[in-house]
């Protein structure tokens, strides 16, 4: 093993100038072209990557890279995964960088060790196992950027689709958009609950006009929703059923046990003249003969 | 007289629970709520958990059984105060306290009680049900 160490680090010393333009070529070739930009982030990633490559054979295993001698070059590349994976790159993408090494680094070691068969595979084969577990590392945390990223996406969903609006002093409206899951039914009833307690509201109108479809399982979720403002002393009023889900409702046999209006407005006008205010058209009430 | 003091506010009576419950201290209190109720002429029972961070089942049938006792005696019975994680957890639990009437705090508590006692027809009040 150490014996394909050494050729291989006295033929990266004596060719790193023309290897690492070799291998920038592969880049240019297999990318489509760089622009300016990338051309400079590439040719300087490539560098620290070579550099890493090197400094690692000289001291560290080589069928093992997870030891503490490969941390620079796992860094390296976490960040290299990070970057492409968050400027929307594709896997194929982000590995062809450590890949590509492959072909120079061959077309390197044919023309060194021509003569020599044995030692040209059994090198051959060390580094190709080598940059193959780079490369998968690499695919690896571009996995996990991206499963991070989408996590934190479906968080971001959430919190953005479960507003508690204060309609009036009392009042809290929440238009629900999309299906009620149980996730989002905790999230829905928790934001619900706090704006109630901060705000004293008494009325809070459900509104469902953004629900698709209400099904046996989104009625269990809007029940105990509307159970739970109970419990926190504030009536629901849900608003906002199309008919498509009133029939839906009424076939499916589903108890709500709460009052419902047709829109949003209705039960504005409802929750209003429940604490004790009423919305008075001065034009009307001024003219002697109400419009027609 | 239990370890659970009962106030007197008009004609309302509050209690406050800050202790955790177990069976005999719910028998004691419903006890003396019996008592105070006919004995203050009381015509609404405020029921203050909003020092409780646990409500189990064991404590919502005991909310329920004084609500029912009350309602007999001719008082309202209102919860006040229930934290949101509490409400949520009694929700998951299936126990919607269907038989007891809610609000924020104690300030909407009195003021519940004194719509539900005006109103000419007691039962129009209990209609939202």
């Amino acid at each position: 093993m150490s014996e394909q160490r050494n050729i291989i680090l006295t033929l990266l010393n004596r060719h790193y100038p023309d290897l690492l333009d070799a291998w920038l070529a592969c880049q240019r070739r297999d990318a489509g072209g760089l622009e300016g930009r990338r051309e400079a982030e590439t040719t300087a990633l490539a560098r620290r990557f070579l550099d890493e490559f090197r400094r690692g054979l000289q001291i560290a295993q080589v069928d093992d890279i997870t030891g503490p001698e490969w941390t620079t070059m796992r860094e390296l590349l976490e960040d290299l995964s990070r970057d492409r994976a968050i400027q929307g790159f594709s896997p194929t993408e982000t590995a062809v960088f450590v890949f590509s090494l492959k072909e120079p680094l061959f077309a390197l070691l044919r023309r060194e060790l021509a003569g020599n068969a044995d030692e040209l595979a059994s090198v051959t084969w060390v580094l190709s196992s080598l940059v193959d577990r780079l490369g998968l590392y690499t695919i690896e945390f571009y996995a996990k950027t991206r499963e991070e990223v989408i996590t934190r996406q479906q968080q971001e969903l959430l919190e953005l689709s479960t507003p508690v609006v204060e309609l009036w002093d009392g009042i809290l409206a929440l238009p629900l958009i999309g299906t009620l899951d149980s996730a989002r039914t905790q999230i829905v009833m928790e934001s619900l609950l706090e704006r109630i307690v901060t705000s004293g509201a008494e009325t809070a109108i459900i509104d469902i006009t953004g629900v698709p479809t209400v099904d046996t399982l989104v009625a269990q979720h809007l029940i105990k929703t509307i159970s739970a403002a109970r419990l926190m002393g504030a009536d629901c009023i849900l608003s906002g059923i199309r008919p498509q889900i009133a029939q839906t409702i009424v076939h499916l046999g589903l108890e709500l046990n709460v009052i419902s209006k047709a829109t949003m407005a209705d039960a504005l006008g409802l929750a209003l003249r429940r604490s004790g205010r009423v919305i008075v058209d001065r034009a009307a009430a001024a003219s002697p003969t109400p419009a027609a | 007289m239990g370890d659970i003091p009962i106030m007197k506010i008009g004609d309302c009576l509050l209690v406050s629970i800050q202790v955790d419950m177990h069976d005999r201290l719910a028998l004691a209190l419903q006890d003396d709520l019996t008592e105070r109720i006919v004995a203050d002429r009381a015509r609404g029972v405020m029921i203050d958990i909003s020092a409780l961070e646990i409500v189990d089942s064991f404590i919502g049938r005991m909310l329920n059984n004084i609500a029912a006792m009350s309602r007999v005696l001719d008082a309202v019975t209102v919860v006040v105060g229930m934290r949101p994680a509490v409400a949520i957890t009694l929700v998951e639990l299936g126990l919607g306290l269907t038989g007891v009437r809610t609000a924020l705090n104690v300030d909407k508590g009195l003021a519940l009680i004194r719509r539900i006692i005006d109103s000419p027809e007691r039962d129009d009040a209990d209609r939202h049900r």
